[in-house]
């Protein structure tokens, strides 16, 4: 009896222990808050998207066509949009930038989109860029919030320019976006990337804020207030190329492609990319 | 054992003390729940279903449902169903509601059922979902042929609107045979069956008329009723999950009340002629799809039987008692197209084939014994222009002395139906003399275009041999 009992006792504290450690794990339901997202707070770039129309043309281009002219048909990824600027495909309404991919016949492809990007009208080298986006879904859509180096007046070509991806999604992976980072000998399939996943909750029914600080030999991508990863010239395999070239914003809608696969007979249109604003600090 | 069991008690009595801490608290104005909010229906155990809440379907095997203490999801217990053979005499499938013994559950905190299954082979069951009690299973809702492994997955049925299902006892249902295994049983495992409460299920997209704009003519009098209520979510594996849902979950609504007003629960009744077309929207949501009610004006009945019953075997008929009909439709296939859009007008029922090429009533249980008939007829009818190539044949098909379809002896009449024979809008009456030699075991007629005849709609009433 006496052995018994002392036998449940200690197997008791055991368990006891072990609940501890349980709840320790529980109770952490919010991140760390000592963890640094963000250190650069300083704005120096801010669209919010107020005006109603076109994308404000001091700040915004748009890249026009399914990537021929450009000698990259499919834009390099076999995606099938054509990129317009028409205002079905991209407008700025209700304080949002809307980008919407459209399925109809256009200029022989299947698809309309548009493709919107700061080449030349805002470039600059570090900082903390982030945009709050509501995200559209569906099998083969492919909405990107990204960074593109300067290519010296074409004198540089992808990838030596650099690459830096705060936001890629797959309409068919509600929950999971991808920050990535493609520089030369790390490009395409090679690219540095980590996935995060929101697991109980999806990036098509709210908005949500995708950001990086990037500054001398590294780049943190967070979303919302989560910091999920940090870059490096440890991680990367070849040369870094991110701490002297000037990079522009590119905001888009693509349509099927490598990354995202071709779009399902269940994907729904129009599908719609809603940015609520992007921010730069320094 | 014992103390086995206190280990898990007190771990599980902790972790959802702490868990728990991390929610909000309740605001002191709070109303107290009215009915059981527990969304649990089986982990390792029921929970709260009382003691009397399983009810087997009529020719469901009635013991195939138990419990198994060995296999489980990260446990050991789940709910085993054995799907008996379809030649078991004592049920060729199984099927079940699980009905809460008592009140009804408030789930409207919840917007899914979710469970884990699986099975002993690879299969496509037939239906899972809630809602139905035997009563009025008024919030019913159905994923059908859901695809179910070897290894445990988990199946998340989406509520259309949680806010309907206040006090609920219909907390879980399936049905599933052996059509897909060649009449071959097997077992299938249920755990961990509960309503949650998920972010991740999304763009909810419910339809009437399975999402498409249909057209109808019909008349006075007529009762149609809205079919197709299918609604569509995106769940967090990005996959679709469309369900079947219970008109009740609606609120439809008719563009000209006048002509072709709607209940909530979809049923048409035509008033008037003229258009009518019912929309509906689902927990404020639009439904894709509509039916366009065109309404022709009164509706001419067939002249009513006057023959005495004594001296009929009626197939299909108001006036008379029909014999035992196994289907007016057999929907076979591979092969024919011919859909039913049957409706009734004043009480009378009048079969309607659409998107006709072939289509037969079979009357094999027990076959008819027209031996001591002379005479069969038809009442047909031709909606709208009849075609000029209209050629139509009516084969009636005795089964022979074994009693079997295509067993060596049967025998069969053909009834020509010829285009100056019919005529547009209009009933006619189809009188033949029954010319078969053995007519005491006749199994099926068949209705049939011929000679590429491309007659695509008409309607049928008092089919009957007589003498």
């Amino acid at each position: 009896m006496n052995t018994l009992n002392k036998k449940i006792h200690s197997k008791l504290i055991m368990n006891l222990g072990l609940l501890f450690a349980v709840a320790t794990l529980v109770l952490s339901c919010s991140p760390n808050e000592n963890q640094e997202v963000t250190t650069l707070n300083n704005l120096v770039l801010e669209d919010d998207f107020l005006i109603d129309g076109a994308p404000d043309p001091v700040l915004w281009g748009f890249d026009i066509g399914d990537g021929a002219a450009q000698g990259i048909p499919g834009w390099g990824n076999n995606e099938s949009q054509y990129y317009t600027d028409r205002s079905e495909n991209v407008v700025v309404e209700d304080g949002m930038l809307k980008i919407t991919a459209l399925k109809e016949s256009y200029q022989g492809s299947d698809y309309t989109s548009a493709r919107i990007l700061t080449k030349g009208k805002y470039q600059r080298k570090f900082g903390r860029f982030e945009a709050r986006i509501k995200l559209p879904w569906g099998q083969g859509i492919w909405p990107a919030f990204w960074l593109l180096g300067d290519d010296s007046n074409a004198t540089q070509v992808w990838p030596q320019i650099g690459e830096i991806d705060i936001m890629e999604y797959r309409g068919q992976e509600p929950t999971i976006v991808h920050g990535s980072l493609h520089g030369p000998g790390y490009s395409g399939g090679q690219a540095i990337t980590k996935q995060y996943d929101l697991v109980s909750e999806r990036f098509d029914t709210d908005f949500h804020v995708f950001g990086i600080e990037w500054g001398p030999d590294y780049i943190n991508y967070y979303v919302d207030d989560v910091l999920y990863n940090q870059i490096t010239p440890q991680d990367v395999t070849r040369e870094w190329v991110f701490n002297d070239n000037e990079f522009y914003i590119i905001m888009n809608l693509a349509v099927g492609g490598t990354f995202a696969g071709s779009p399902g007979l269940n994907t729904v249109y129009p599908q719609t990319m809603q940015v609520d604003y992007v921010r730069v600090y320094e | 054992m014992k103390i086995k069991f206190y280990k898990i008690v007190v771990l599980l009595a902790v972790f959802f003390m702490i868990s728990v801490s991390c929610e909000r608290d309740l605001s002191d104005d709070a109303i107290p729940a009215t009915f059981d909010k527990t969304g649990e229906v089986y982990t390792d155990a029921f929970i709260n279903m009382g003691s009397d809440f399983y009810f087997p379907f009529a020719g469901s095997k009635p013991d195939a449902f138990s419990e198994d203490f060995e296999v489980g999801y990260q446990s050991n217990s789940s709910i085993r169903i054995d799907v008996p053979n379809a030649i078991d005499p004592t049920g060729n499938y199984a099927g079940a509601i699980l009905r809460v013994d008592g009140a009804g559950r408030d789930l409207s905190g919840f917007n899914a059922l979710t469970f884990w299954v699986k099975a002993s082979q690879g299969i496509s069951v037939d239906a899972f979902g809630f809602g139905q009690d035997f009563f009025e299973d008024k919030y019913q809702v159905t994923a059908n042929n859901v695809n179910v492994g070897t290894n445990w997955s988990k199946v998340t049925i989406p509520i259309p609107d949680p806010s309907k299902l206040v006090q609920e006892r219909g907390t879980f249902w399936y049905a599933m045979g052996t059509l897909g295994t060649g009449g071959s049983g097997y077992i299938v495992w249920l755990d961990d069956i509960k309503f949650e409460k998920l972010e991740t299920i999304a763009q909810p997209r419910p339809a009437i008329s399975n999402g498409v704009d249909l057209t109808t003519n019909s008349f006075i009098g007529v009762n149609l009723l809205v079919t197709g209520l299918i609604e569509t979510f995106n769940l967090a594996s990005g996959l679709d999950q469309t369900v079947t849902v219970a008109p009740s979950y609606y609120d439809f609504t008719a563009s000209d009340s006048n002509v072709a007003p709607v209940d909530p629960l979809g049923n048409i009744t035509i008033q008037t002629s003229g258009t009518s077309i019912i929309t509906a929207t689902l927990a404020g949501i639009e439904a894709a799809g509509s039916l366009s009610v065109n309404s022709l004006g009164n509706f001419q009945l067939p002249p009513a039987p006057t023959r005495n019953p004594n001296n009929v075997i009626s197939i299909f008929s108001d006036v008379y008692t029909n014999v035992p009909v196994d289907y007016y439709n057999g929907f076979w296939t591979p092969g024919s197209t011919t859909g039913s859009a049957d409706f009734s007008v004043n009480g009378d029922n009048i079969l309607n084939y659409t998107d006709f090429n072939y289509v037969g009533t079979q009357t094999a249980n027990p076959l008819t014994d027209a031996s001591s008939m002379t005479m069969v007829h038809f009442d047909i009818y031709i909606p709208g222009p009849v075609p000029s190539n209209f050629d139509f044949l009516i084969s009636i098909e005795d089964w022979g002395a074994n009693g079997v379809d295509n067993g060596g002896d049967d025998s069969r009449q053909q009834i020509f139906v010829r285009r100056n024979q019919v005529i547009a809008d209009t009933w006619v009456s189809i009188d033949a003399p029954l010319t078969l030699a053995n007519r005491n075991n006749i199994g099926l007629i068949i209705y049939e275009n011929i000679n590429f005849s491309s007659l695509r709609n008409f309607y049928l009433d008092n089919v009957y041999y007589y003498n």
